[in-house]
């Protein structure tokens, strides 16, 4: 299959997406985000709209949706007024009804929409592929730089306030990190199934390691294997990418899972 | 406040009044640590215990009033020098967290002008004894182990000033003690000064150089012999401290340091 120029940007984007996915899983699945990173992607769906209705980029207004609803998670669970989950129903709810009803206002098909909430990663370009990266590396770059303060902040944040850690500021990078490796991995699973390669891989990771540099480094490396064994597995099937690679990642957690249960099991 | 030729105050508060949603937690508090000194706060529930020690480290606002620690205000202590070692009310750390004791100890030291070395933890470990589990997961540690995690990563964050909030909560009676023991020989070794938040009177007052009790505001401040026997204490708490006579016999430690005709038979 490597024969063809665009499974050869497939496979790229797949194993950038899901190494970067795997790598800011790791906080997603610590932190508990699991469902605020659901929110985040499904908060996208109302810029992609928006942008697909007022012909401008929708990436780029599924990006300033995802983005503004991690700032505001961030911001509204830090006054104390609401719960981060009760927020993140109400942005999540609030964006995919706007993304419905200006759907409902376009008529017939919209193969483009398909391609943002399921993922389109056979039809990427080149200069997609360079931005992909651009944006994937200095992700990376924010992670490495803040990963010891958000360990800490992960660890207690009470604690991590006490000795001077900005902790407001701390989540709203991580949301925001979350919200950009959302935009990231449109284009290979989609809005609808980004939360498979920032929870699974992290998950099945933990599962292995209680070491956070192991843990670290299996999640990049079980995102990039889900990543490219799902793209193998589309092409080899003829079925959809996307949905394939968030299955892959599905499958080896639950290989992982079988394998170590025996660590886990509750003493009788 | 201070005296001449005594050591400056490493922390100082004067007239301090903390408001939430336009009401008083506290108000008009004022008193000084010295270094070297181990300071108990008590008081009845809500009577804004942890709001003070909050208020200290700069994670609350002051609505009046100052607060100095070592000589700056306390969102500024950093540029002081001055580092303050927190162990906070709630040690529960989750059996997943995937970091070993060594890393989640050298993680108090992230925003000190120094960071520990390796060899820096160790010794923090050593002190608290608890080098032997360095590599050990850390979520795996019982709750006396965890809070003595807590204790060496607040002396990675200073070894100058330590606040402790509730530090024996969930603590059965040795493991309490042998806390306390730990704490006297840390506080003897490195010099350090220590505000200790605490339920348990009697233990703190065994413990502690100077206690106040306060409830809401400043009820009494000084001495332990003399805030345990003070009428402003059972003020304080709204009740007779009839059960203290009880209490003080299971604590040889304080009997010796109380008045004798105080004591019961």
């Amino acid at each position: 299959m490597l024969e063809y120029a665009f499974m050869q940007r497939a496979l790229i984007a797949a194993v950038g997406v899901g190494v970067l996915s795997g790598l800011l899983g790791f906080f997603v699945v610590l932190r508990r985000l699991a469902f605020v990173g659901v929110g985040i992607s499904h908060a996208a769906i109302g810029g992609v709209a928006l942008g697909v209705v007022l012909g401008f980029s929708p990436l780029l207004g599924g990006a300033g949706f995802a983005l503004a609803s991690a700032l505001s998670i961030a911001w509204i669970s830090h006054r104390g007024a609401l719960h981060e989950d009760t927020a993140m129903g109400i942005l999540f709810a609030g964006s995919m009804a706007l993304g419905v009803v200006l759907f409902s206002a376009r008529r017939g098909t919209q193969p483009d929409l398909l391609g943002y909430l399921f993922g389109n990663v056979l039809a990427i370009s080149r200069p997609e592929l360079w931005a992909l990266g651009a944006v994937g590396l200095a992700l990376a770059a924010a992670l490495w730089w803040l990963f010891r303060p958000l360990l800490l902040v992960a660890f207690d944040a009470e604690v991590a306030a006490a000795y001077g850690h900005p902790v407001l500021w701390l989540d709203a990078a991580l949301l925001t990190l979350v919200a950009a490796a959302v935009i990231v991995g449109v284009r290979l699973v989609g809005v609808i199934l980004i939360e498979a390669l920032l929870v699974i891989p992290a998950a099945s990771a933990a599962l292995w390691t209680r070491h956070y540099r192991a843990q670290l480094w299996l999640s990049a490396v079980l995102g990039a294997v889900s990543g490219v064994g799902g793209l193998w597995l589309a092409y080899a099937l003829d079925l959809a990418a996307g949905g394939m690679i968030a299955l892959t990642a599905l499958g080896l957690f639950v290989f992982s899972l079988l394998l170590t249960r025996s660590r886990f099991a509750r003493p009788s | 406040m201070t005296q001449t030729g005594s050591p400056p105050a490493i922390v100082r508060l004067e007239d301090v009044s903390v408001c939430r949603r336009g009401r008083s937690i506290l108000e008009g508090i004022s008193f000084e640590v010295e270094p070297r000194a181990f300071v108990g706060v008590v008081g009845p529930n809500g009577a804004g215990k942890t709001t003070l020690l909050k208020a200290i480290l700069g994670l609350v606002p002051i609505a009046r009033g100052r607060i100095e620690v070592f000589g700056a205000a306390p969102g500024e202590r950093s540029h002081a020098g001055g580092g303050v070692g927190y162990v906070p009310q709630q040690v529960a750390i989750p059996a997943q967290f995937p970091a070993s004791v060594l890393d989640v100890v050298a993680l108090g030291s992230l925003r000190t002008s120094v960071a520990c070395s390796k060899q820096q933890v160790l010794d923090r470990l050593r002190r608290v004894g608890m080098a032997r589990h360095a590599a050990r997961p850390v979520g795996e540690l019982s709750g006396g182990e965890q809070r003595r995690v807590m204790l060496a990563q607040a002396l990675c964050a200073s070894e100058r000033l330590l606040i402790l909030d509730e530090p024996t909560t969930g603590l059965d009676l040795p493991a309490e003690q042998e806390f306390y023991q730990l704490l006297r020989s840390l506080k003897q070794e490195l010099g350090l000064s220590v505000i200790a938040v605490s339920h348990d009177l009697l233990a703190l007052a065994g413990e502690a150089d100077q206690l106040i009790c306060i409830n809401r505001t400043m009820h009494v401040h000084g001495n332990p012999n003399d805030v345990v026997h003070s009428h402003a204490l059972q003020e304080a708490y709204s009740c007779e401290f009839d059960f203290l006579r009880g209490e003080i016999a299971h604590h040889e430690e304080l009997a010796k340091r109380l008045d004798a005709p105080e004591r019961p038979d």
